[in-house]
């Protein structure tokens, strides 16, 4: 069945979107294969974004944790700060191809709205982004950059303002006015064809890895990990590695303060299977099937559900998901800074909190890749904070 | 009953009533429930409230959030259908409004079996589309509710839009199979329509609208070409002039947000309000 993954995946969404989808899927598969299209987005990801991403031999890292060597594969160095950029790129190439003069996207910790604004200031495509007005509050900085590059930020103020109402109220949003207006999904979630999609624009990051490590290491790896919200960068590092049976995936899920509290966002640890934003997948959930408010110190991984093909890779067990706490996240985004001299963003800081527990077990001649999705210059005022420090930054 | 009780409903033109069940209580949804059968509505849609309605504006959220506030679950839902059924002897067709999670979570055989028990007969579940159908079609259809289908003002527009925008768009990516869904695709989910065919007035989420721009006779004489099923129009309808205008096109008219905004501003007292509007609206019909 088309865009499913298992049980999982679909189009669960109103008829009005149906036709629209059915263009976006039928347009996909033709510029997929299209060289104009792929040229352009290859140039574009190679001169604008800054790609190929270093992949960085961590030898403090290494060192000091004992065991398999470390490489991050730095996601961070991107224009934006991100990977959000190889989304977004090919989302907004496509979008121009159907005709669409507007784009619009949901966004979490302002990421994946600054890289989409960056992307409709290139291209010329008149930008709104949907963000909880919790986190334009987490993340002001972020909202004048997006406003700086010409956007439109909308604060949402339905359910627990956070990614999913802001992914609500984009959803809604594109049920009005879908006609000239494309909306630019920022992970490997929600209705067909955008789990496929998305992959398939963050599959560079695995292409890139898998070659680098060969180049650098003779050999593919033992394990590959990535943080996991929706899982956008997690499916892009993973999927290329998905025929290396030797090579371990995991995901590292925001866990928030505990997955025997309600305070948590883990939904592979505390989910059940649902549909929910367009799909059917494993989602935070209530004895009802209401969707359950999460937490989680990473407004990127604040979400309630993952995508339909994680949550295959999770019960095929191909992948595994592991949780990772506010305070082994925080301690791993210090730990970073201090060893390696690299602030990332907090969301990927859950995967090298994972992996400072897994290196050592390893043996010397292995290697590890983490993918380190992004930076953490946005995050440093909400860790002194959470360490009781004052920062001022006006 | 299910199809076969809501075909009572189009003898005459109808008019339908949405309210959220539980807003502001579910003692106050049932006699509002009562209260519409008295004055002449010809199906009622209660809302089972799901905590992230994507094709709701701000009124229907908002009561959604109020039922959900004050404790209604689907089994409270299926109480109330059941007190109106045995004690009140309502005999009009009744049907639920909510998304899909809340039945899958239910169990969509439990869900459905306890639906028909109780004495419901149809439902709409705007975020299952027609392609979609087959997760609850066979189940539904063996405890006989009406699984009711959506119509879109872009069901039909997929081709006409470049033009009526006056936009670019290439369209050499699209194969012939994509380039026929206009009205192919209506006249699939007309042949499947069971109950009647819920036909969304315009663009965007439910709401209040003071104008509804779509051709409705152009996509009911899509449906008519291939069925006799009821069709309905809602989304935006608040006013008796619309009705008067949408019922000349269509075998019924839906109301919702307008009604969950007299409940909004009356809470459990909005019982003249309701009346009084709700005359109003069937006297245009």
């Amino acid at each position: 069945m088309r865009g499913r993954f298992g049980v999982h995946g679909g189009q669960y969404v109103p008829e009005t979107l149906m036709s629209e989808l059915g263009q976006l899927a039928e347009a996909y598969e033709h510029y997929r294969g299209d060289p104009g299209f792929t040229t352009e987005l290859d140039s574009l990801l190679a001169e604008y974004a800054g790609r190929p991403s270093r992949l960085w031999f961590a030898a403090n890292l290494t060192a000091d944790l004992g065991g398999a060597k470390v490489y991050l594969k730095r996601e961070d160095l991107n224009h934006t700060g991100s990977h959000k950029i190889n989304n977004v790129l090919g989302q907004c190439l496509l979008a121009k191809r159907l005709g669409k003069t507007r784009v619009i996207a949901e966004t979490g910790a302002g990421q994946h709205g600054v890289a989409t604004a960056t992307a409709a200031a290139l291209l010329g495509l008149e930008c709104e982004i949907f963000m909880g007005l919790e986190d334009t509050e987490r993340q002001a900085l972020n909202v004048y950059r997006m406003e700086l590059l010409g956007a439109t930020v909308h604060p949402v103020t339905s359910g627990t303002q956070t990614l999913k109402d802001a992914v609500n109220e984009t959803m809604r949003e594109w049920t009005r006015r879908v006609a000239d207006t494309h909306y630019v999904l920022g992970s490997v979630m929600g209705p067909h064809p955008f789990p496929t999609m998305v992959r398939d624009f963050q599959s560079v990051i695995g292409r890139e890895a898998r070659a680098q490590i060969l180049e650098a290491e003779g050999e593919l790896p033992a394990a590959v990990l990535a943080c996991v919200g929706g899982g956008s960068n997690a499916i892009g590092i993973f999927h290329p590695f998905l025929a290396d049976e030797g090579v371990a995936l995991i995901g590292c899920e925001a866990a928030g303060r505990g997955i025997d509290t309600y305070e948590t966002a883990a939904t592979i640890a505390t989910g059940s299977l649902g549909v929910f934003h367009g799909m059917k997948s494993y989602f935070c959930q209530d004895d009802h099937g209401q969707i359950a408010p999460v937490y989680s110190i990473s407004a990127g991984l604040d979400y309630p559900g993952i995508g339909p093909e994680h949550a295959y890779l999770h019960d095929t067990g191909r992948a595994t998901y592991v949780p990772v706490t506010d305070a082994e996240a925080v301690d791993a985004f210090e730990y970073l800074a201090r060893t390696e001299g690299v602030i990332a963003a907090i969301e990927s800081a859950h995967a090298i909190a994972h992996a400072r527990k897994l290196v050592p077990t390893l043996d010397a001649a292995d290697s590890v890749i983490i993918c380190l999705s992004g930076r953490g210059d946005k995050d440093v005022a909400a860790i002194a904070r959470y360490r009781g420090h004052t920062v001022k930054e006006d | 009953m299910g199809p076969q009780r809501i075909r009572q409903a189009f003898t005459d033109k109808a008019f339908i009533a949405f309210i959220t069940g539980g807003d502001p209580t579910l003692d106050d949804t049932r006699r509002y429930i009562n209260l519409l059968a008295r004055l002449g509505v010809g199906l009622v849609e209660i809302g089972l409230p799901f905590s992230d309605p994507i094709a709701e504006g701000p009124i229907i959220q908002a009561a959604s959030q109020r039922a959900l506030a004050s404790g209604t679950t689907p089994e409270a839902i299926f109480d109330l259908v059941n007190t109106l059924r045995q004690d009140d002897a309502l005999t009009i067709p009744l049907a639920i409004m909510t998304y899909l999670n809340p039945l899958h979570h239910y169990g969509y055989d439990a869900w459905f079996a306890r639906a028909n028990a109780v004495g419901l007969d149809a439902v709409i579940i705007p975020d299952l589309p027609f392609e979609e159908h087959d997760e609850v079609r066979a189940v539904a259809s063996h405890h006989n509710v009406a699984l009711i289908s959506m119509v879109a003002p872009t069901t039909m527009q997929a081709e006409r839009r470049s033009s009526s925008l006056d936009m670019p768009r290439p369209k050499q990516w699209l194969t012939s199979e994509a380039r026929s869904t206009s009205s192919d695709r209506i006249r699939r989910i007309a042949q499947k329509a069971e109950g009647f065919i819920y036909l969304v007035s315009s663009l965007g989420v439910t709401g209040v609208r003071s104008e509804i721009t779509t051709d409705l006779a152009a996509i009911v004489a899509e449906i008519r070409a291939v069925t006799d099923t009821p069709v309905a129009v809602g989304f935006g309808i608040s006013t008796p002039a619309q009705v008067a205008v949408v019922s000349k096109q269509a075998d019924g008219v839906i109301v919702g947000s307008a009604i969950v905004r007299l409940i909004a501003e009356g809470g459990g007292r909005a019982d003249p309000a309701i009346e009084e509007y709700v005359r109003s609206m069937i006297d245009a019909l």
